[in-house]
């Protein structure tokens, strides 16, 4: 073929533009076609529902979470009321609505889930990419922190933490982007470190480009793939630990209506009222499993040779 | 003045251990001492086996590595007028990049145009290698190797450079493919008045492309001479075998295949005197001790004991 | 080997060293007066704050009391609890043996699950079988531990009260082994199938990284049989990581099952911490948190060499 081939030069430039699907275009067919991925986003848009719309529920029923209702909420021997009409879902052992604090529940876990998440995806990209693309010393250092910042459980460190300045969601928030921030970090590292090398990052360096033109418009694109499957694995993982800790009564307020602190309260009384300890560990389930499938989803319509 | 001079450089590639600081514990002579010119217009082939630092070379002309020292002048601005065609197609394009944001990275980097003036450009040079202009938006993983290659070269021609270097453009597509890609970089230097400096280990493609053609081995350049000479009248033994070892496509000539003994010689320690001493089949207690220095005119060789023209390398010698 | 050694546990000293930096600054960081008060509580009555103060020295420069900190720790001297009065390492001598006997029976159970589930996905990738497994790893994965245990002893006590089992204190075996067994049994498989999910997937993915090498070929190729090369080549190098895996689980389980313990109040390490936590006991915190570093750090030096015997490839230089 030469240069001149005829063929292009008659053809009008100003011709129907022809669109290439992009990768991002076919992993989202992909994931369209994926049926648990599917369902797993209908999950998350209903408990995202009901964390949105809890105000809502608390003004249908007329239930405030915190408030006791000990009259309507209790039966005369002093036990909570099951499912009905009037709380949807039960009582719980200080005649509260179980349902109206579920919903306000969800609020505290994606609150958490998300925010962390966000946090660590944001710092442990920036940090990556710098640590990965410009190597040296700072990064060797880096290197060996995460390893050992990797090494120690979360729990441990949250149990220290709260012992030295008292629970909260903040902290709750804190400890959980810290150790994502690290698995973020080391991933980002890692892979920014084979893109350095790679000949497209080399063809754009010797035209002059700045490194923050390379990190931003060369290698990022790039990383959104595994930065988005590991996000999409944290913030599951983020949610449990809240509900860990909020379970062993080292999370938020105890009184704050969290799955966790729900589900610690029902201990003593799921024997009378089972519902007290199903209704928040099934809805915590599905929350963590339909996150944990879509980040599968995500990771296979990403990258289908797996 | 030539367009491009290097002069006598260096690049050595530290080795580093250590956990927290690194070490130096070794050095890699990639390129150990070349000094090499390129005219305006004219096409320079280097070639040389794997390893032997050709693309250190070439990353050092394009500005890509530091050179550890010597000196290499370019008539113009290196960034803006040299450009670089790299080997592999699928390496050297960014996957998650539509192509005429490819094409049109020089512009941008160098703040050439309007975003429409350049995505005219873009088409102009699209046409020009041989792609469809309405392909701008589609993604590298939707082209062929050859087309992909034809992208590299559209990136490499966008800011009208005036020294392409070509790193073994062609070795990694298909034959049939190679000789399209080689014929369109020829017609565009015709069409453009381009200069190449054409890395490659292939020697009959450097043949066909080159008007002079360079010769290295572990760093160092052993002959250089224009293209038929080389060919015809090789006089450094290294040049001889591997004239030999390629494939030759005249069934008249006698095929004495000159089979080079042992590896390439590690290039953190290489050996003492002339490099090639323990491979040739010509070396001396000389060639040993005393590094032989690359002379002459026009055809130039580094060798103690050179193949007269003519002189084969005999197989007897090469059984030793 | 030797250098290799010395020098993987100096970095574990440094390690240890900054974690009890940190821990030191956490704590008495600070005016005394406000140091006293966290460590006693909003609610404590004033007598007590001061009596905090002179029991541990806060009027002192901050670095005197850190060398002091220093001091007691390398002299094994971990203070005594402020709620019971008794030294704090008789208190995590007491609770050990529960830690102990949970993290090695559990190990058994979730090594035979992990290890064997992954090789049953792995030698069949994308069977039935693989997938049945893959959807109840997922599960694993996302059931909170606390969820689990909740519901085991749920299911123990309302549903099927017969089993006998139940939650309670550690009992040692060599006093009333069916009361040790109907308070391990829950424990034991609550951790396990949990901890039994991230083994199945790394070993599946060890193994399909394995079977999928040229050395597997070539067995196959000369004629090994399936179960041979299943086993004695593939199984083999794949258990690499498993175990790698393993070692840190076991160091970082050691200072303290804290979710399952507290679930099933087992009085182990980890609960030891909780309760701690929750009555302000600051020695006896301290004290746990530091051991528990200690079992992760020692954890990691074991399976960096266990590593170099395990796969050939790896030189320690």
């Amino acid at each position: 073929m030469s240069l001149t081939d005829a063929a292009f030069e008659a053809e009008p430039v100003h011709a129907e533009v022809v669109h290439g699907k992009g990768p991002w275009q076919l992993a989202w067919e992909r994931l369209r076609r994926d049926k648990a991925a599917v369902i797993s986003m209908a999950v998350i848009v209903l408990v995202a529902l009901l964390a949105l719309l809890a105000p809502l529920f608390a003004l249908i029923t007329g239930h405030d979470p915190l408030t006791q209702y000990p009259e309507t909420a209790l039966t005369p021997e002093g036990l909570p009321v099951g499912p009905g009409a009037d709380f949807w879902l039960g009582a719980d052992s200080l005649g509260r609505d179980l349902f109206v604090r579920l919903a306000y529940g969800a609020r505290i876990s994606l609150l958490v889930g998300l925010s962390a998440t966000l946090l660590a995806t944001v710092f442990g990209v920036v940090v990556g990419l710098l640590a990965g693309y410009y190597g040296g010393w700072v990064d060797g250092v880096l290197a060996r922190v995460l390893d050992v910042v990797l090494s120690f459980p979360y729990l441990l460190v949250a149990i220290v933490l709260v012992a030295a300045v008292g629970a909260s969601v903040a902290l709750t928030i804190f400890v959980i982007a810290f150790f994502s921030f690290a698995a973020m970090a080391r991933v980002v590292r890692g892979q920014t470190i084979g893109y350095r090398e790679r000949e497209f990052t080399e063809a754009v360096r010797s035209l002059g480009a700045s490194p923050l033109r390379i990190m931003v418009i060369d290698v990022l694109p790039n990383l959104v793939a595994p930065v988005t499957v590991l996000a999409s694995l944290l913030i599951p993982t983020s949610i449990v630990f809240e509900a860990t800790l909020s379970f062993l009564g080292l999370g938020v307020d105890p009184r704050t209506p969290s799955w966790g602190a729900i589900l610690a309260d029902s201990t003593d009384f799921y024997r009378v009222a089972p519902g007290l300890l199903v209704f928040p560990a099934v809805l915590l389930l599905l929350t963590t499993l339909a996150f944990n499938l879509l980040g599968d989803g995500i990771r296979d319509a990403l990258d289908p040779k797996r | 003045m030539s367009l491009l001079e290097v002069s006598d450089v260096r690049k050595y590639f530290p080795i580093k251990s250590g956990i927290f600081f690194q070490r130096e514990v070794g050095r890699v002579h990639a390129v150990d001492g070349v000094s090499l010119s390129v005219e305006a217009g004219e096409t320079l082939g280097v070639v040389g086996e794997s390893g032997c630092g050709k693309s250190t070379l070439a990353r050092c002309m394009t500005g890509l590595h530091e050179v550890t020292s010597g000196t290499i002048a370019f008539d113009g601005d290196v960034r803006r007028d040299v450009q670089m065609v790299f080997q592999d197609p699928y390496g050297s394009l960014n996957p998650r990049r539509r192509i005429g944001s490819i094409i049109a990275d020089p512009l941008v980097i160098h703040r050439e145009g309007t975003p429409s003036s350049r995505r005219g450009r873009v088409r102009d040079l699209m046409a020009l290698v041989g792609l469809n202009p309405e392909h701008y938006n589609r993604f590298p993983a939707e082209f062929s190797g050859g087309q992909r290659q034809r992208v590299g070269i559209a990136r490499a021609l966008a800011l009208n450079p005036r020294l392409v270097v070509c790193d073994e453009p062609v070795s990694a597509l298909d034959v049939s493919i190679q000789a399209q890609v080689v014929n369109l970089l020829k017609d565009l230097q015709t069409e453009l008045g381009l200069t190449y400096v054409f890395i490659a280990h292939d020697l009959s493609v450097v043949r066909y492309v080159s008007d002079r053609v360079a010769v290295m081995y572990l760093g160092k350049i052993v002959e250089i001479a224009p293209g038929e000479e080389l060919y015809e009248r090789p006089r450094h033994p290294y040049t001889a075998a591997l004239l030999s070892a390629a494939s030759v496509a005249d069934p008249d000539r006698p095929r004495d295949r000159v089979v080079l003994r042992g590896d390439v010689p590690s290039p953190i320690s290489p050996p003492s005197g002339c490099r090639f001493h323990p491979r040739c089949p010509k070396a001396q207690e000389r060639c040993r001790v005393e590094e032989p220095l690359l002379l002459g005119d026009g055809h130039k060789w580094a060798c103690h004991f050179p193949l007269e023209p003519g002189e084969r390398l005999r197989s007897a010698e090469v059984g030793r | 080997m030797w250098r290799f050694l010395i020098r993987r546990i100096v970095f574990g000293v440094v390690v240890l060293w900054l974690v009890a930096t940190t821990v030191f600054l956490l704590f008495f960081a600070g005016p005394a007066d406000n140091v006293a008060r966290r460590l006693a509580g909003p609610r404590a009555p004033i007598e007590v704050v001061e009596q905090i103060k002179d029991t541990l020295g806060l009027d002192r420069p901050l670095f005197t009391q850190y060398l002091g900190f220093l001091g007691d720790l390398l002299r094994g001297d971990l203070g005594t609890s402020f709620i019971s009065q008794t030294p704090v390492s008789t208190l995590i001598l007491q609770s050990l043996p529960g830690t102990l006997w949970l993290v090695f029976g559990a190990a058994v159970l979730w090594m035979l699950m992990g290890v064997g589930g992954g090789v049953l996905s792995a030698t069949k990738p994308r069977s039935l079988r693989d997938r049945t497994l893959t959807v109840l790893v997922l599960a694993g994965i996302s059931l909170p531990t606390f969820v689990l245990g909740i519901l085991m002893i749920y299911l123990a006590l309302s549903v099927f009260p017969g089993t006998g089992l139940q939650p309670g204190p550690y009992i040692s075996p060599f006093i009333d082994v069916g009361a040790f067994l109907s308070t391990m049994v829950m424990p034991w498989i609550c951790l396990a199938v949990v901890q039994a999910a991230v083994y199945v997937r790394l070993t599946r993915g060890s193994m399909l990284d394995t079977m999928g090498e040229d050395y597997i070929r070539t067995a196959r190729a000369k004629g090994v049989p399936e179960r041979s090369v299943t086993y004695r080549h593939g199984l083999r190098a794949a258990l690499t990581p498993v175990i790698t895996q393993f070692g840190v689980d076991v160091g970082t389980l050691l200072g303290g099952v804290v979710v399952t313990e507290s679930v099933f109040g087992l009085q182990g390490i980890g609960q030891l911490m909780i309760r701690s936590v929750r009555d302000g006991d600051l020695p006896v915190i301290i004290g746990a948190a530091i051991l528990a570093a200690a079992f992760i750090v020692l954890a990691n030096i074991l399976v960096d060499v266990a590593y170099s015997f395990l796969d050939p490839r790896v030189r320690l230089a």
